[in-house]
Formats: C-alpha cells, structure tokens, sequence
C-alpha cells in the first residue's frame, strides 16, 4: 500500500515517466484536437439526423415512418437483408473452412478475391448486374421470353445486397479459423465423430462469436447499400424502393423532415450495430482473458 | 496431377465440398459480374474506347474522384493518427464510447450521411452558414465532396493503427529516452518509422473506399458536369441514358484501377505484418 505512492514519487520513476510520455499541455492539446475532429464530423452528422427528423415535430415524424411507402420500403429492406445475410453466412463458413483448415496451392489468391468486393465501386457492381440479366445485357432476352424479371424487381435488389455483403462473414472468421488450427477438429475425428458432427460441435461453437460479428457487420451494410441498389432497382415506388432509395426519393421532392425520419431509423440501426459490436469485441477480449492465448 | 501436390494431406474430411462451393459461390456472385462487365466494354473498339474515357467529361471526373478522395485520405492520415495515439496512450472521461463512435461510418448508411452533411454544410447548415459569410462554397462544391470522402475513410487509418500502437513495447522509448532522446525524437525516429506501414495501409484502404463512394457524395456534390462530377455518378449518368457501353468502358477502368489498389494494399498489409511480426 505506502509502496505505491513511493514508487510515483520516486525520482526515477517520474523521470522515466516524464521521457515516455508527453508533457501535460501536449497531451491536452492532442486529445482536444482529436475530440473536436471527431465531434465536428461523428456527433454531429448524427446529432442532425435526430434533430432534423423531429424538427417539424413528433407526429409529421411518426406519419413519415408509418406511411405505406415508407413501410414497404422497411419491409423490402429486411427481406433484402433477410436473404443475402444467410446466403454470405454459408458461404462464409465454407470459404473459412476451405482456407483455415487446409494447405493448398491458391489459398492466397482465393482470399484476395474475397477481398475484391469491398475495393468495387457499388455503383459498378450494379452496373454489372445490369450487364448480365437487364433488357440488353447477355441474359436480357432469355430472360425476357421466360418473364422472369430480376433487374428493376427484388431479385436484383437481393443480388446486389449479395455481392456487397459478400466478404463480411468470411473476413471475420478466416483469421479466427487460421489461430485456432485443426487440433481440436482431429481430436474429435479420431474420437469417432463424423464431418459434420465436427464441425457442428466442435468449429461452429469456436467460432460462434466472430461468426455473430461478422453477420451483425454484414446486415448493417445490406440494409443501408444505396449505390448498387440504386442501379438495379428503378426506385419504383411501393415495389423496388428500400429505405436508403426511399430516403434519396423524399429528400429530392424537398421533403426534408420526412427523408430525415427515415434516415433516423437507418441511424439507429447504425448505433445498435456498434453497441453490439463492442458488446461482441469486449466477450471476445474476456474469452481470450479466461482460455488464454495459446 | 495428383491431388496431393496441390493439397497438404490432412484427416479433415470436406475439403472438395467447402472449396467447391466457396469458389462455386464466388464464380456466380462475384466473378461474372465483373466479367461481364469488362466483356462488355470490349465490344467497343479501341478508338470509341478512348474516345469514351478519355473525354474532357471523363477527365474532369477522374480529377475530381482521385483529387478529393487523396485529399480526404491525407487528412484522415493525420487526424487519424492522433485520434488512435489519444485512445491509445491516454485516458478521458467517455473513452470507449468514442472508440465505439469511430466505427460510425462503416454503420451508418451512406445516404443518411450524405443528406446529414449536406444539411450542415449547404449555404443555410449550421457550419454552412458561417463558412458562407466568410465567401466558402462548402456544399455543391469539390470541397463537400471532400468532406463526404473525409467521413467516408474516418475508421481505416484509427483502426490499423491502433493495434500497432497498443502492441508497442514501452521498453524501445525507454530505451531512447535513456540514450539521451528528447520526446519528439523518440516518436520522429522510433515510433513512426515503426507505425509506418500500418499509417500508409490505412490511407490506401481510405484512399481505394473514397474513389468508390456514391451514396454520400452524390447529396453533397450538387452533381455538375465538369465541376462536382464523380466518375461513380458519370457511369450512372451513362447508364441512365442507354450508353450501356460507354458505362461498361468508365466502370472498366474504374475497375482496374481498383484492383492495383487491392494489389497494393495487399503488398502493404504483408509489409506492414511483417515489420509488426518481427517485433513480436
């Protein structure tokens, strides 16, 4: 206990102290300089979102978010994000499983076009899809003869959300995967479980919280993609409108209090990702604390 | 060729299923797209090609998407390293919930944060305002479109720097700081040559997500040929008007111009591991 204030007050130790780290007036002005960076283009932005959805009071906001467009845009929204979440965990899980757990030629090729998705322009992602399955691109006749509609119609909408979403899960668990090693998946083998037994009761639990990361990292951007979306969806109202279209739609007819309610349930959802996300990153932190690095 | 000279042999069943979907998945979602895109674009001959990206148009959008986009980048290099060195090295009331807020524009969809700088920068916004008394065109102007890109790159330089940073030894500085080094000689030659290559992935990651960006800009920028016109916008613009090939031509080498950039950022990242590896 008296060691402690003598260790502080020890010469040495304030000298050691005092060349590691900085003076008291740079320590201020760095950490000022950082929270006023931060305020002027984090809190604020969202500060604006809030305050200009209620500026023209609570029952203009609650009649913008409960109109029928704005209520099929929601419900278009979740189904987007409903199918290319799960779609990306499968592939997620099988990317990882490929790349962590075996050694082979092309590994690292294979995980730089994982990677590819998120160095793509969204706006060109759409235009792609429109390439392959819109009136004149290589699909656009078949497609036609058939009646089958993907671009301007939800197929599209969910293909984009896809293609934009595509790494989110992989990136979170190939690394985990890759520490974590095969020891634990030939023990079970060699106890006389099958594949899947092993995998199910063994690697899917070990994973379970980067897995949840990676899927709560995965929705956020499905349900706000707006480049990609835009292109293929035709922004037809009550049909191929998701929020984030939604938004662009109202805020261009001038209905600024509107577009900004909207925004405002987008922004929330964004809030509610990066709680759980620390929530997700401090379990992670305590599980390591408790089994160790090893 | 034997399956064994490509795969490390392992008692792991599910090799072929995983692989074979992975790639199977890849192929459809990803790859085809993309080829289509650039397959596209080759049934435009080479003059109509150029004639296309190298328009006065087209070069006006390149100059305003790379020049924004490196001028956000930088910012976000030096802002973003002071931000990681403060939540690093220091402690202030409210610390984890403004390292939780850094991750905001990975969250926050980019319309909403294209309508919400837009309405604090246009000429009647809260900052808008003040900066327009003093003769500033912030919003409708190259300079929204760079504070869009700002927003937009905010995480990546904090977020490869801070694990740098946290995993430092204290020993280096004290070991400067006993031969005789001053503070800012020990950061000039110890610490930032060692958080180098983590500061430049960063900027590169800022710098490859900000010449992609759509959503947020496209409120801010006012959207006029020659002057507040994005390349991402261009191709829409094409696209809105049939000129699928034309679009396919811009998105073509936008497209390359993404893939040096993954390239380059991939060699950095493996420079970057490398150094903090040896450390280790």
């Amino acid at each position: 206990m008296s060691s402690l204030p003598l260790a502080f007050s020890h010469p040495a130790a304030a000298a050691l102290r005092k060349a590691t780290t900085e003076p008291a007036w740079v320590r201020l002005l760095l950490t000022c300089i950082a929270l006023l960076f931060l305020a002027l283009f984090l809190v604020l932005p969202l500060f604006i979102v809030f305050s200009e959805a209620f500026a023209r009071g609570a029952e203009l906001y609650w009649a913008s978010i409960s109109e029928p467009a704005a209520l099929h845009a929601i419900k278009l929204t979740l189904i987007a994000a409903a199918i290319a979440v799960p779609c990306n965990v499968i592939f997620g899980l099988a990317a990882s499983w490929a790349i962590a757990k075996f050694q082979f030629k092309g590994r690292q090729l294979l995980i730089t076009l994982i990677d590819l998705p998120i160095a793509v322009s969204p706006v060109i992602v759409g235009l792609s899809l429109m390439l392959i399955f819109g009136a004149r691109g290589y699909l656009g006749d078949w497609l036609m003869d058939h009646d089958v509609r993907i671009m301007f119609a939800v197929p599209g909408i969910v293909l984009a959300t896809i293609f934009i979403t595509f790494p989110f899960v992989a990136r979170e668990l190939i690394p985990l995967m890759q520490e974590q090693g095969r020891e634990q998946e030939e023990a079970a083998l060699t106890l006389g479980a099958n594949g899947w037994q092993t995998f199910f009761r063994v690697t899917l639990p070990s994973v379970k919280w980067a897995l949840l990361y990676g899927v709560i990292l995965a929705n956020a951007r499905a349900m706000g993609e707006f480049g990609a979306v835009s292109v293929v969806s035709g922004k037809i109202r009550e049909q191929t409108n998701t929020m984030p279209l939604h938004i662009e739609i109202l805020y261009n007819e001038y209905q600024f209090a509107a577009a900004f309610a909207v925004s405002s349930l987008l922004a929330l959802l964004a809030l509610v990702t990066l709680l759980l996300k620390s929530l997700l990153e401090y379990k992670a932190a305590k599980n390591l604390a408790v089994t160790g690095p090893n | 060729m034997t399956k064994s000279s490509w795969l490390k042999p392992t008692v792991l069943p599910g090799f072929g299923l995983s692989l074979g979907f992975a790639t199977f998945y890849l192929s459809l979602i990803v790859l085809l797209p993309l080829a289509a895109l650039l397959g596209h674009s080759l049934t435009l001959s080479w003059a109509e090609f150029w004639k296309v990206v190298a328009s006065d148009r087209a070069i006006a959008s390149y100059q305003l998407t790379f020049g924004a986009s490196f001028i956000a980048a930088a910012v976000n290099l030096v802002f973003g390293l002071i931000v990681a060195w403060v939540l690093v090295r220091y402690n202030f009331f409210g610390k984890k919930v403004i390292d939780a807020l850094v991750d905001l524009p990975f969250a926050l969809p980019t319309a909403v944060a294209g309508i919400a700088l837009t309405a604090i920068y246009a000429p009647n916004g809260w900052i808008g305002q003040h900066l327009s008394a003093l003769g500033i065109k912030a919003a409708y102007s190259p300079l929204g479109v760079t504070l869009a890109l700002i927003f937009i790159g905010l995480p990546f330089v904090v977020r490869t720097v801070q694990p740098v940073l946290e995993d430092l030894e204290k020993e280096i500085e004290e070991a400067a700081a006993s031969l005789g080094a001053n503070r800012l000689q020990t950061f000039c030659r110890i610490l930032f040559p060692a958080l180098l290559p983590s500061l430049l992935t960063g900027f590169a990651l800022a710098f490859a997500r900000a010449v992609g960006e759509y959503g947020s800009v496209v409120f801010i920028s006012g959207n006029m040929p020659m002057k507040t016109e994005i390349t991402p916008l261009l191709i829409m613009t094409r696209l809105e008007q049939f000129d699928y090939a034309g679009a396919a031509a811009l998105g073509s080498v936008m497209l390359f111009i993404s893939f040096i950039l993954l390239l380059l950022i991939n060699l950095l990242q493996h420079w970057s591991n490398n150094r903090h590896g040896a450390k280790a």
